[in-house]
């Protein structure tokens, strides 16, 4: 098979950091190429690189053999290269319809709004990628925005699709989905290009798999030859635990307790009904379901960032229904949010800056209403440290470090607290195996250290092998609570689909 | 960098503006240079001029920092020369530094209750678009003034002239160096450091720009959004108004019509070239009211009208707000040249990981 796209040697620098140093990959005509890597290994830069977005400093892209320039990604898409990134670029209070012409309207000066709903229509159907032209994309999941970011580049008609962690939001339903459609596309002739944190996924659907590791590509294999555990140790350059082992632990005293709470999001619509459970000392209640099904809103009102609309939230044995935020996080909530750039950081500040956000007013960050900055750069410097936040450079932006070490700064901010109860939203969104590696044994630290933990996850296999229970949700309520032990993937993928054992109707699926 | 190109640019285009209606540009901009700073008596005018621009360029500037739009500073420092003034000529029998105190924190407060307790809670409380009420607050405030001393206003003096009772002249602030330059500098250098501590070394600074780089992550990060949003509105109109204060004990020492001078106005661009910088804000204050005072000078010497500086002006608005376009526009100019180079990722997508 012939080359596609060539890469020979690009370097790209920003200021103190090798993003990449001589990477070197080749895509063939209609395979489906994987690139693996630690996080900030440069895999999101090599994208970039490949999509315009950036101009290498040395070394050439090749597209059918002729070298390529991209001034912008408009120059590359116009070539045929599409890029999804990992953090969408859609416009929210637009439709999807228009976020996916935006820029290539059909119609001359006159915006022709129902053309345009009627293409993607046609175009939706075509690849099987099924979504309302007509939604505003604000009302989507995760997983549908990213059907909307990858019809938008299929509309420019990519001859080569990029995806940039494309898995890393979805459930595993939709992440085979999506596997169907690279497959159709490859079917097609398209070859696709895409970056994954997870090995399974990537032998399933790849052909061939490069791994990069501090900037290189150290080697490329044919997926079907290649083992979990050798594809982690290239990854990682060590060996690599890939199984947690967790101690049995009898729970101590309940720290949460939630009665018959309701929830309604910002449109008012009911996310959350009729929800009750308990989370005690040393325990870790994982949280299963499609996403989409009201588990971020649940967590969102424990945290008070949504008020409840019916039920009681109780914390330590007090009822915190109507605090705010604030006096949640002083009595020792800490709280992992979903969206780690909307909600989490603060893009634009530095590391020190994002460690205090959420304990401004305490030592080491201020005193008397006075920030303490040597001691908070210190206390920032010792965070990176713990959690291997690269680079570990505290005045560095958060908006410039790579989406694993976003994580890795939210998640270093809130475990470090030393909470009472930690709310986890898909806490190993975007991580590499070393560090979910990391994150799981921090978890279960917490937990031996008698913490309670609710735990938030699209990942069966993050929920089955960390949770003490199991509560599973469905269209906003939840269906059922199970032991972890006794557990099944089977079972639970069952109970996402709103359906108990012994029961045979399926409830009508979340209308998200 | 930018504010720095962006003015440089501007001056250049000007240039070519006066070139081409057939003036010299550089004897225009050499007597606008000398008017501005030429003398002491140059110097003093252009930094007592730019005392008022500092002091509300500091205000707008703190809103901006919390993201908010503070539109209105013109009318805030009405209010403030309103309250200062009233206490000016109504308080007496008091000492000096006393009565000259009261009036300042009179305008200052009388600008926060103004620009900024009622915009703010009206936008914390209601929703109502802080662009729109601070604007609406402002004419109301202008127009009270004007009532004020119009011929039957309560604070009108007798005669022919639409203008207040003086100020008592124990209040007045003392003339440094001749015609124009007062004490009132003191206040505009402390109440710079004073924003700049307050915003980058307390909590309530941190919390203030937290609410302006990232609303939901600072609901998240436990801060009381809306309570920032009133307290920032009302730092700015606080300062607004101390700069309308401090402004009429140093010079006019009364209300009086024609008295309007756009400081609100240009308090805006100031903090909008300083990019909100209280340091930053010193400087753009002076270069703006060099503008001015070097205008009238340039207008002598070389015919050339000084409404070029208010064009001087609109171009550095133009640049400093299209900071995306001076990247974009040289990149256009070396495509045009064929040579393909890097059009900086900047604003396409440099912040996503
Ligand atoms: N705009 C930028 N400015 C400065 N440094 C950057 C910038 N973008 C990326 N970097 C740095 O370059 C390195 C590679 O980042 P990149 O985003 O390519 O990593 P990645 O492999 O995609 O990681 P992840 O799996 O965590 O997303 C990191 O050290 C990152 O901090
Ligand atoms: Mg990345």
């Amino acid at each position: 098979m012939s080359s596609f796209l060539e890469v020979v040697d690009v370097h790209k620098y920003f200021p103190g950091v090798k993003a990449n140093d001589g990477v070197n990959l080749d895509v063939r005509a209609g395979e489906v190429h994987a690139v693996l890597g630690e996080n900030g290994a440069g895999k999101s830069t090599l994208m970039k690189l490949i999509s315009g977005l950036y101009q290498p400093d040395a070394g050439e892209i090749r597209l059918e053999g002729r070298p390529v320039r991209f001034g912008s990604p408009r120059n590359a898409i116009r070539a045929g290269i599409g890029m999804v990134h990992q953090h969408f670029m859609l416009i929210p209070a637009l439709t999807v319809a228009d976020n996916i012409v935006l820029g290539d309207e059909p119609g001359g000066i006159r915006y022709k709004r129902r053309t345009a709903a009627a293409q993607v229509r046609a175009l939706s159907q075509k690849y099987r990628l099924e979504v309302d032209p007509l939604a505003r994309v604000e009302q989507l999941s995760v997983g549908l925005q990213q059907r909307v970011e990858i019809l938008k580049v299929l509309y420019r008609r990519a001859r080569l699709l990029i995806l940039d962690e494309p898995t890393a939001v979805l459930t595993p339903q939709e992440a085979e989905e999506l596997f169907q459609v690279l497959r159709h596309l490859k079917a097609q002739g398209t070859p696709v290009l895409f970056i994954s944190h997870k090995l399974d996924e990537v032998r399933a659907v790849a052909d061939r798999i490069t791994v990069m590791r501090a900037g290189r590509t150290v080697a490329t294999v044919p997926a079907a030859d290649a083992s979990p555990q050798e594809l982690a140790n290239l990854m990682v350059g060590r060996e690599v635990v890939l199984r947690v082992n967790k101690p049995p632990r009898t729970p101590g005293d309940v720290v949460l307790s939630v009665r018959n709470l309701s929830v309604t999001d910002a449109e008012r619509r009911l996310r959350v009904r009729d929800v009750s459970f308990e989370v005690r000392a040393g325990e870790i209640l994982g949280i299963a379901g499609v996403d989409g099904n009201g588990q971020t809103e649940l967590a969102d009102a424990i945290a008070g960032l949504l008020p409840a609309s019916g039920g009681q939230v109780a914390f330590l044995s007090q009822d915190i229904t109507r605090l705010p935020p604030g006096e949640r996080t002083r009595r020792g909530i800490a709280y992992v949010p979903q969206d780690r750039q909307r909600d989490g950081l603060v893009l634009d500040f530095t590391l020190v800056e994002n460690a205090m956000l959420r304990d401004v007013s305490h030592p080491p960050f201020s005193r008397r209403g006075i920030l303490q900055h040597r001691p908070a750069r210190a206390y920032t410097e010792r965070l990176l440290e713990a959690f291997d936040v690269r680079p570990r450079d505290p005045d560095r932006h958060a908006g410039d470090l790579s989406g694993g070490n976003q994580q890795k700064m939210i998640l270093a901010r809130e475990v470090s607290r030393d909470p009472s109860l930690l709310i986890a939203v898909q806490p190993t969104r975007g991580l590499d195996v070393g560090a979910i590696e990391g994150i799981h044994r921090q978890l279960l630290r917490l937990r031996e250290a008698g913490k309670a933990i609710l735990l938030v996850s699209l990942e069966l296999d993050e929920i089955l092998s960390l949770s003490d229970r199991i509560a599973v949700m469905h269209h906003g309520q939840v269906v059922d609570i199970v032991p972890a032990e006794t557990a099944t993937r089977e079972q639970i993928g069952l109970l996402m689909t709103g359906t108990r054992v012994g029961e045979s109707e399926v409830a009508q699926p979340s209308n998200r | 960098m930018t504010p720095v190109l962006a003015t440089a640019l501007a001056i250049l285009i000007g240039a070519a503006i006066a070139y081409i209606l057939g003036f010299d540009p550089f004897v225009a901009y050499g007597a606008l240079l000398t008017g501005a700073f030429g003398n002491t008596m140059a110097i003093s005018s252009t930094l007592a001029g730019a005392v008022p621009l500092a002091l509300a360029g500091l205000g707008v500037s703190v809103a901006f920092r919390a993201g908010l739009f503070n539109i209105g500073a013109e009318g805030q420092y009405w209010i403030g020369v309103i309250a200062a003034v009233w206490f000016g000529y109504h308080l007496t029998g008091w000492p000096g530094w006393l009565h000259t105190l009261v009036c300042v924190v009179a305008a200052a407060v009388a600008g926060g209750l103004w620009g900024g307790l009622i915009p703010g809670l009206a936008k914390a409380y209601r929703g109502a678009h802080e662009v729109i009420t601070t604007m609406m607050m402002s004419y109301i405030a202008i127009y009270f003034g004007q009532y004020l001393i119009a011929a039957g206003g309560p604070m009108h003096a007798p005669g022919y002239n639409a203008q207040s009772y003086p100020i008592r002249q124990d209040a007045w602030l003392t003339v440094l160096v001749p015609p124009q330059l007062t004490t009132a500098v003191f206040f505009a250098l402390g109440t710079a450091v004073a924003v700049w501590w307050v915003m980058f070394h307390t909590t309530v600074g941190f919390r203030l720009r937290t609410v302006g780089a990232n609303a939901r992550a600072a609901r998240y990060a436990g801060i009381l959004v809306p309570a920032y949003t009133v307290l920032a509105l009302g730092l700015s109109g606080l300062l607004a108004g101390l700069a309308g204060g401090v402004q009429v004990l140093a010079l006019d020492h009364r209300l009086m019509w024609g008295f309007n001078t756009g400081y609100g106005y240009t308090a805006i661009v100031v903090a909008l070239l300083a990019r909100n910088h209280p340091f930053g804000v010193l400087l753009a204050a002076v270069f703006f009211s060099a503008l001015s005072t070097g205008g009238q000078n340039m207008q002598m010497v070389s015919q050339l009208p000084s409404s070029l500086t208010d064009v001087l002006t609109g171009l550095i608005v133009f640049f400093v707000a299209a900071e995306r376009m001076v990247p974009l526009a040289i990149a256009w100019y070396r495509r045009r040249r064929g040579v393909r180079v890097q059009v900086a990722a900047a604003g396409e997508g440099g912040r996503e990981a």
